[in-house]
């Protein structure tokens, strides 16, 4: 507790840990390039600066508050030095803003708009670099990189995943992936979080806004929309409507205006997950089998696990994300009741999310060559296109959504919230095991904004413990602990975004993002208080889908449809490179040293190996080499001998490695 | 499959065994990297990757380190690495034309750093502290003082007899 003079206010503080905050604290927006809440803090771009009297020019974001400091944010020296800043970042900035995604919205252009930059006094810069464009979901510029790095900590410290950081130094210094690869090559889950915070067009998200209207313009094509729960409480945000009001209504009229044929409702399909999703946690959780289950509609989750959880893969839910379930049923069965062929039929998402592109990409959700959902475009893509169309959105009068697929309960629709999956299937599940109407259906325990939350569900003695995470870093410390046995669940969600899908980085961009993400919970928890039913169970037009086509859940045709399986990823795609081959030798043995199969002890297997080899004389005849992920890491160590593959090997297979060798060079 | 890298054996015992030295803590990664430059020459990138997962680390970041220090390599080095001083002293004396001189003798075109056949690489430094001596180059650890690019071809005639070309 204290207090401060702050350009002659007095200003109280209390947890704030450092000056910053106390200034804004008092409604002052000190201008930041590499300043976010919820990371360190890092004190680079030298922007908050603040004069404190008795000290100088300070960093206010690194100066923690003090009991009667006096300190000006706009002083004649200060704002000399700002705009300095800003024109020496620009000097080594691409300028092109009119072409720019981000232009708008660009924390750069914005300051030096504010601070009134209007000559730079440098040349441009020379050297131009290639654009990455390899990512499904992120676009990266480095030449409008500034270095700030934010999205170095955000990769590193909310998904816990280090994609991106600094390399090389001085007037080189940039920031990228491994290797200078491109962002597609390495582990990159897609979560575009870091596009979230970059405050240039540096990491931007990928626009397909082309592709959409080329769909629409197409008259031999029908266009069916699905809107994502978490998109209806945030478009209205780009219109100046209240934060977390829904537009649902607005959205399909303005998607109708702009010629789309049918607009759906994702949590028509969340509705289905549920179901089947319960169901599979019912049949698990009773036999003990691949407990705990883990959701798996986070398509950034279900990358991050398998890249680096492969023996975790068996625990996920083999339910596709409703996006996915979507657009199989639509491409399934419902272009057969619109008497259609699935290439006559686009299916475009908009989604809150990025990843979601990437996982529309996946093959498994590919039908002879032809993908169950086309395309996949941000909520910010929708804004974008509903400004260009020139529709006056906030005076849209509401139009219903087309039926069956847009019919929805309150259950589907809280799927935007972190929590909302969880509480979906609880709904379920308290009715499956205790055979009695569930009557209060709000489940606080698993609402709230907290990274991780976990809280035991007594269904009327049934017990199941539950926990809920946001943000990787907090599923790969919750992974470890299940690991080495300090936690037990029977069910976790995981989330990759702060907040859950509201939080997603396909949202509207905003320099405030935890309490816009806080109203849009909000908005879609109002939603499910609003909607007739609250429970997936509940939905008409679910039940007419198992009827016609489905028959029950769980079924061998909803597996077909509606369910997928995983495999293990390489981290980082290589090319092959070879130190001090080896001789040839009639038998060919490697042995996988990758991320995953090092971690199970693959080297020690190796070492063995070696030793048993040289032992028994055989060590001339065995090309023996240490190979880097051969991507079967769920049943590692992997040990390849010739052309066999041999999985989980443990030392007591090797005598039988040995052995093996003995027969092919006796041959 | 065929994308699979791999590296001989030895070398990845090896590595363990630098590793287990150092322990397996990021704050071991420079000492790491150090004796991997050793002893290849440059850092292997699949090197680089097992690194970082043994010391816990992105491999991201262990490229930032590794780009950061002169001293390391990402780039196959020539089994003679020729060093041209470019500090003010041998520039004045003319480092730069020795530079082209040298690059000319082994022919190395195109911006290349190292030779097709693995034998040299050619690079400028900022001052080897021998300004006395200036013009100065060095090959691995053998220092040349006053060449000229007459010299050059002499030195360069000797290596590559060792060599046996
Ligand atoms: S999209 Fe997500 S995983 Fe990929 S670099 Fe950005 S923050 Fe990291
Ligand atoms: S890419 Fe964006 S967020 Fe990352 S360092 Fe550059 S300017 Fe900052
Ligand atoms: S916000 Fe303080 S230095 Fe960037």
């Amino acid at each position: 507790m204290g207090q401060m003079i702050i350009d002659g206010q007095k200003v109280e503080f209390d947890k704030e840990t450092n000056i910053l905050e106390v200034v804004r604290k008092a409604r002052i927006d000190l201008p930041t390039f590499c300043y976010y809440s919820e990371l360190s803090v890092y004190g680079a771009c030298r922007m908050c600066i603040v004069e404190i009297e008795g000290r100088g020019i300070q960093a206010s974001c690194h100066t923690p508050p003090e009991d009667g400091l006096v300190v000006r944010t706009n002083t004649a020296k200060l704002r000399k030095v700002r705009k300095n800043i800003l024109e020496l970042l620009l000097a080594n900035h691409d300028r092109e803003c009119t072409m720019c995604e981000r232009s708008g919205t660009c924390k750069l252009q914005d300051l030096a708009q504010r601070y009134g930059v209007r000559q730079i006094r440098f040349g441009e810069r020379d050297v131009k670099l290639p654009l990455d464009v390899s990512s499904p979901s992120i676009v990266r510029d480095p030449n409008k990189c500034i270095l700030c790095g934010d999205c170095v900590r955000v990769c590193k410290e909310i998904q816990g995943i280090g994609v991106l950081d600094f390399a090389h130094r001085g007037a080189k210094m940039m920031v990228t992936p491994a290797f200078n690869k491109q962002l597609g090559e390495v582990d990159c889950v897609n979560c575009g979080q870091c596009s979230a915070v970059c405050p240039t067009g540096a990491l931007v998200v990928k626009s397909q806004i082309d592709q959409a209207w080329d769909a629409i313009y197409d008259d031999s094509k029908t266009v069916i929309v699905q809107i994502a729960p978490a998109v209806r409480v945030a478009v209205g945000e780009a219109f100046g409507l209240p934060v977390g009001q829904s537009t649902l209504g607005q959205i399909t009229t303005a998607l109708k205006q702009m010629g789309v044929d049918k607009v759906f409702d994702t949590s028509f399909a969340a509705d289905l997950t549920v179901i089947e999703e319960t169901r599979e946690f019912i049949q698990r959780f009773s036999e003990k089998k691949n407990i705990p289950q883990f959701t798996s509609c986070c398509p950034a989750w279900v990358k991050f696990a398998e890249q680096y959880y492969p023996e975790f893969l068996d625990n996920l839910s083999s339910c596709r994300s409703p996006q996915q379930m979507f657009g199989s049923v639509v491409k399934r069965y419902y272009a057969q009741d619109l008497g259609l062929d699935r290439e006559q039929v686009y299916v475009i998402s908009i989604m809150p999310c990025t990843a979601k592109k990437f996982e529309a990409g996946r093959e498994e959700f590919f039908v002879a060559n032809n993908p169950d959902v086309d395309l996949v475009l941000t909520t910010q893509e929708l804004i974008s296109m509903i400004k260009e169309a020139g529709i006056d959105f906030a005076s849209l009068e509401p139009t219903a959504l087309d039926m069956p697929f847009g019919f929805a309960t309150g259950a589907g629709v809280i799927f935007g919230n972190s929590g909302g999956v969880s509480e979906a299937v609880l709904r379920n599940a308290y009715e499956i095991v205790t055979k009695e109407e569930l009557q209060n259906v709000v489940f606080n325990d698993v609402r709230g904004h907290e990274g991780v939350r976990d809280f035991t569900a007594d269904l009327k003695g049934t017990e199941i413990k539950v926990a809920i995470v946001n943000g990787l870093a907090n599923a790969r410390q919750l992974l470890e602990d299940i690991k080495s046995g300090k936690a037990h669940y029977d069910l976790v969600e995981v989330m990759a975004c702060p907040g859950g899908c509201v939080g997603g980085a396909g949202q509207p961009i905003s320099q405030n993002g935890t309490n816009l993400r806080k109203e849009r919970t909000k908005g879609l928890y109002r939603e499910d208080q609003r909607l007739q039913m609250h429970k997936s169970q509940q939905n008409p037009m679910l039940t007419s889908l198992y009827e016609q086509w489905l028959t029950e859940p769980g079924s061998e045709e909803a597996h077909q449809a509606l369910h997928t399986e995983y495999g293990s990823r390489r981290r980082i795609d290589t090319e092959a490179i070879k130190i001090n081959q080896p001789e040839n030798a009639p038998v060919d043995i490697q042995v996988c040293v990758g991320t995953s199969c090092y971690l199970k002890g693959s080297v020690k297997i190796l070492k063995t190996l070696t030793d048993m080899l040289q032992k028994d004389g055989y060590e001339e005849d065995v090309k023996l080499r240490a190979a880097f992920c051969c991507q079967q890491c769920a049943g590692g160590p992997v040990v390849i001998v010739d052309d066999k593959v041999m999985g989980n090997v443990g030392f007591e297979q090797i005598p039988e490695i040995v052995q093996l060798v003995k027969s092919k060079v006796e041959k | 499959m065929s994308r699979t890298a791999e590296v001989d054996l030895n070398v990845v015992d090896w590595l363990n065994n630098v590793i287990a030295e150092h322990g397996s803590t990021p704050s071991a990664l420079i000492p790491v990297l150090q004796e991997v430059q050793k002893k290849h020459n440059y850092l292997p990138e699949e090197l680089l990757t097992y690194i970082a997962t043994a010391l816990n680390l992105s491999p991201a970041t262990v490229y930032g380190v590794a780009t950061f220090y002169a001293q390391f390599s990402l780039d196959p080095k020539g089994k003679y690495i020729i060093k041209v001083c470019d500090g003010t002293a041998c520039h004045v004396r003319g480092s730069l034309p020795i530079y082209e001189a040298i690059r000319k003798r082994v022919k190395l075109v195109d911006g290349k750093a190292t030779t097709d056949d693995g034998l040299f690489s050619v690079e400028t430094v900022s001052c080897l502290g021998a300004c006395g001596l200036a013009p100065v180059i060095t090959i691995n650890d053998q220092v040349y003082g006053q060449v000229t690019p007459e010299a050059i071809d002499l030195i360069i005639d000797v290596l590559e007899k060792r060599e046996g070309m």
